[in-house]
């Protein structure tokens, strides 16, 4: 029974992707796969410095995000929550904006080069890695955070009767929680940073930073060659599925230990000590200043109110509807990978949700685009196509939050549904959805500041009527309005941040 | 949950209404019809002369205009298409989608001969070097010299993959290099900063003091004194001469609208279209405007060779350049 939904979640993915790529290879076909094997050279050094940025990025954000998220959970600080929050903004932003958030600080002109009076240059690989840890860090953390919080409280109490070291802790508790999201949170980071364009091109010096997703981006753009790009997307496809079944061999998953989800419960939390405080003080320094930098170059500007709320109205609407929809793709989805017997199972829920991320969305509005093309592109089609797509990019954020607090709290309670005679529809009401209530709102904050900062999906279907917070910050850019786009841009991470603060007290509330 | 997401977005864009009288689609760039673009003034201005109501359809730029041209095919919604290059107008005219303008060409005012049947310009620029007066006192007098020039020095390009000075800028060093054009960009490659995906980053970046120096238009200058009253960014003249970017429109053939479409590309080459372009387009207009351009656009750099390959060349050669480009600056 309750695999029915997810099932159909699946198709309903899994169709969606068919209508992208398949049109673009149809068209490719048409033209008798003129491009012939996209196995050059070229592609092979592509390939090369798109997984070795990629592995680097994720290794970096990763590594780094074990210890900040133990180190924010064991401790108590005044503006505490304020930090946990603020690590959800980095996402919230489009490429182009966090760029020049990240130059303001680490630039040639920026504030550590002047600070320093030692010349600084993050144009290459640095730049990249710096961009990603920016970006992938902060998510880390929240998402090994929210593990942390899953944890019940009994072992934390029995490490205390116990007189477990801080250590102890970590290796008996603390670690096997991380690891419980360690390879979902990697995977999705490397294939986050796989499908990178923007802030890789931008900082990587020159056209030796190169990735799958530029290649493909210029064989379907600047050549117009379907059959080229169809291919390499099906080189990304392969690539990264392997990739990602190959890191579900490796998922670990976390037995027993049930919780109602409530905050650190059994836990008392210290005071940091000076390690931690020097681990937290220098993720939230990394992660603050640029956002500061943000803020400040937004506030003396001349804002743009009216734009600015037409624009914020449109992106709160696409928000909105792709919050909605990735949610009940992936409540299903969580809920079968939860009680699903064999490792492929899990796995292919796995790749089915991270699917979004691998097949590149100029392929996917490509597709979608011959297929709508009969009907005109209508405003009201614009909207759809745009949500739609926004919902295949958050849903791989939603299915990372919510698979595996599902595995958590849904298993414990069937023994107990079960002889209660609670089942179905029920059951999802009165006792899944409010204990999961906490990771529900936490995928939607997630959700929210993903289709809140596309400027992807946007601007391959936006139009004049359809301007979101992002394209409005592009077009000033792009008419010399670097000022206004400034003013915008901080417009968006307030209305981010608020949402997201919102969300979670919501989470909070039982 | 859905109910006033509904609502909201019909708030947000209830403004079309449905009308009687004939409508011209024109296919156009984004910042061309944003609300500080040229585009508003224009739909106004045409509207009480044709009796019609013109609808512009926003696409991000010339290069995705075309490809949404080539996927529609026929069955295209445009009757007009305004804000492709010449260096994609071998491209479009391959979609056999294209009719005659029946313009007299004899009207533009451009520093080339214009031939081209189908597309009629409506507007020009220079690419050129913009830099930033406060960090470079002697800035490159050539192409050469930014080549040749101090390697601390940089300066930030434009992806030719991705973006339209991008290649605007492959092309000028092809017309000044010819078959040395990859020794030139390998030696380049050292003062080469960033090369972004777009003319936005690069000039974001240049604007945060990045580099000294960007791949932009001699017109650049001109919107900073203007809209910010700063004489702070120059255009470097270099001596060689500059690329040129003429951006034209093309009206469908087939359209059921199409004399309708001759006559907004009879506009668009009147006085009344060309007044919008220089202060809102920030480009050269393509003919004559109702009064004399602003004192400002005088100050700017006037190239004294005007370099500009025909659309079939680019067409044939753009994919073979722009490895080129790869080989030279990848190793």
């Amino acid at each position: 029974m309750t695999r029915l939904p997810a099932i159909f979640a699946l198709a309903v993915i899994v169709v969606a992707i068919g209508l992208g790529i398949g049109p673009v290879i149809g068209i490719g076909l048409g033209q008798g796969m003129a491009g012939a094997s996209p196995f050059d050279g070229y592609l092979w050094q592509v390939l090369r410095f798109t997984l070795l940025q990629a592995g680097l990025s994720t290794l970096l954000s990763v590594g780094f995000a074990i210890p900040v998220s133990w180190a924010l959970f064991r401790t108590t600080f005044p503006g505490r929550n304020l930090v946990i929050q603020l690590f959800a903004l980095p996402m919230a932003l489009p490429a182009i904006v966090a760029v020049l958030g990240i130059v303001a600080i680490f630039g040639r002109a920026g504030l550590l080069a002047k600070a320093s009076g030692v010349p600084i240059d993050i144009y290459g690989l640095g730049g990249i890695l710096i961009a990603h840890v920016f970006f992938n860090l902060p998510f880390a953390v929240r998402l090994f955070m929210q593990r942390l919080d899953g944890v019940a409280p009994e072992p934390w109490r029995l490490a205390t009767q116990l007189g477990f070291s801080t250590g102890d802790r970590f290796r008996l508790i603390g670690w096997p929680a991380i690891r419980s999201g360690l390879t979902g949170a990697a995977s999705l980071i490397f294939l986050l940073c796989t499908a990178s364009f923007a802030a890789v091109l931008t900082l990587g010096g020159g056209p030796r930073a190169t990735t799958l997703e530029v290649a493909i981006y210029q064989a379907l753009r600047f050549d117009f060659d379907p059959a080229r790009a169809g291919a390499l997307a099906l080189v990304q496809l392969v690539l990264c599925a392997v990739l990602v079944a190959l890191a579900g061999q490796y998922a670990l998953q976390m037995h027993g230990g049930a919780s109602l989800a409530s905050r650190r419960y059994g836990f008392t939390p210290a005071s940091p000590g000076l390690a931690d405080t020097l681990l937290i003080g220098t993720a939230t320094l990394f992660v603050a200043a640029p956002l500061l930098a943000i803020v400040l170059s937004g506030i003396s500007a001349s804002f743009a109110w009216s734009a600015i709320a037409r624009a914020s109205l449109t992106s709160a609407a696409i928000a909105i509807a792709s919050v909605v929809m990735s949610i009940a793709l992936a409540l299903p989805m969580a809920f079968a990978m939860a009680r699903a017997q064999s490792r492929a199972g899990q796995t292919s829920f796995a790749l089915a949700g991270v699917l979004s991320l691998i097949v590149p969305p100029a392929v996917l509005a490509t597709g979608w685009f011959v297929l709508v093309a009969g009907f005109g592109l209508s405003r009201w089609l614009a909207f759809l196509l745009v949500a739609a797509m926004n919902t295949l990019m958050a849903l791989p954020f939603a299915l990372g939050a919510l698979a595996p607090a599902a595995r958590q709290v849904l298993l414990p309670h069937d023994r107990l549904c079960a002889s209660l005679g609670l089942g179905g529809l029920h059951r999802l009401w009165r006792i899944d959805l409010p204990l999961l209530r906490k990771p529900l709102f936490f995928a939607a904050g997630i959700c929210f500041a993903v289709s809140l900062g596309d400027l992807t999906a946007i601007s391959l279907f936006g139009s004049q009527d359809l301007v979101t917070l992002p394209s409005l910050i592009y077009a000033q850019m792009g008419s010399y309005r670097i000022d206004s786009a400034a003013a915008t841009a901080l417009v968006l991470m307030v209305l981010s941040i608020s949402v997201i603060i919102l969300a979670e007290r919501q989470g909070r509330q039982s | 949950m859905k109910k006033p997401a509904a609502i909201l977005y019909a708030l947000v864009t209830s403004a079309v209404a449905a009308q009687a009288a004939p409508t011209l689609t024109v296919y156009t760039y984004e910042s061309f019809v944003a609300e500080w673009g040229p585009g508003p003034k224009i739909k106004e201005k045409f509207e009480k002369t044709c009796g019609c109501t013109v609808q512009w359809v926003a696409i991000a730029d010339g290069v995705a205009m075309l490809n949404r041209l080539k996927l529609e095919g026929a069955a295209t919604q445009a009757d007009v298409v305004l804000g492709l290059d010449t260096n994609l107008t071998a491209e479009a005219k391959e979609t056999g989608l294209f009719g005659a303008h029946h313009q007299d060409a004899s009207q533009l005012s451009l520093p080339i001969a214009w031939t081209d049947a189908d597309f009629l310009p409506f507007d020009y620029g220079h690419f050129a070097v913009v830099y930033d007066t406060e960090k470079m006192t002697a800035p490159p007098k050539s192409l050469d010299d930014l080549v040749n020039g101090d390697q601390n020095q940089k300066v930030i390009l434009e992806d030719p993959r991705s973006s339209t000075p991008g290649l605007g800028f492959l092309l000028w060093m092809k017309s000044v290099y010819g078959d040395k054009a990859g020794e030139a960009w390998h030696k380049l490659k050292g003062r080469i900063l960033a090369t972004t995906p777009g003319w936005s980053e690069a000039y974001g970046l240049f604007t945060k003091g990045e580099a000294p120096m960007v791949l932009s238009y001699t017109t650049s200058p001109a919107y900073h004194i203007v809209a910010e009253n700063t004489q702070r960014y120059k255009a470097a003249s270099f001596n060689e001469g500059h690329y040129l970017q003429v951006e034209v429109a093309g009206l469908i053939d087939k359209s059921p609208e199409r004399a309708l479409a001759e006559q907004f590309m009879a506009f668009m080459i009147s006085p009344a279209f060309q007044d919008e372009i220089p202060t809102s387009n920030w480009m050269f207009p393509a003919a004559k405007t109702s009064a004399p351009l602003p004192e400002t656009f005088n100050t700017l750099v006037k190239p004294g060779k005007t370099f500009l390959y025909s659309p079939e060349e680019v067409a044939k050669n753009r994919r073979s350049w722009i490895d080129e480009w790869l080989n030279a600056v990848s190793q």
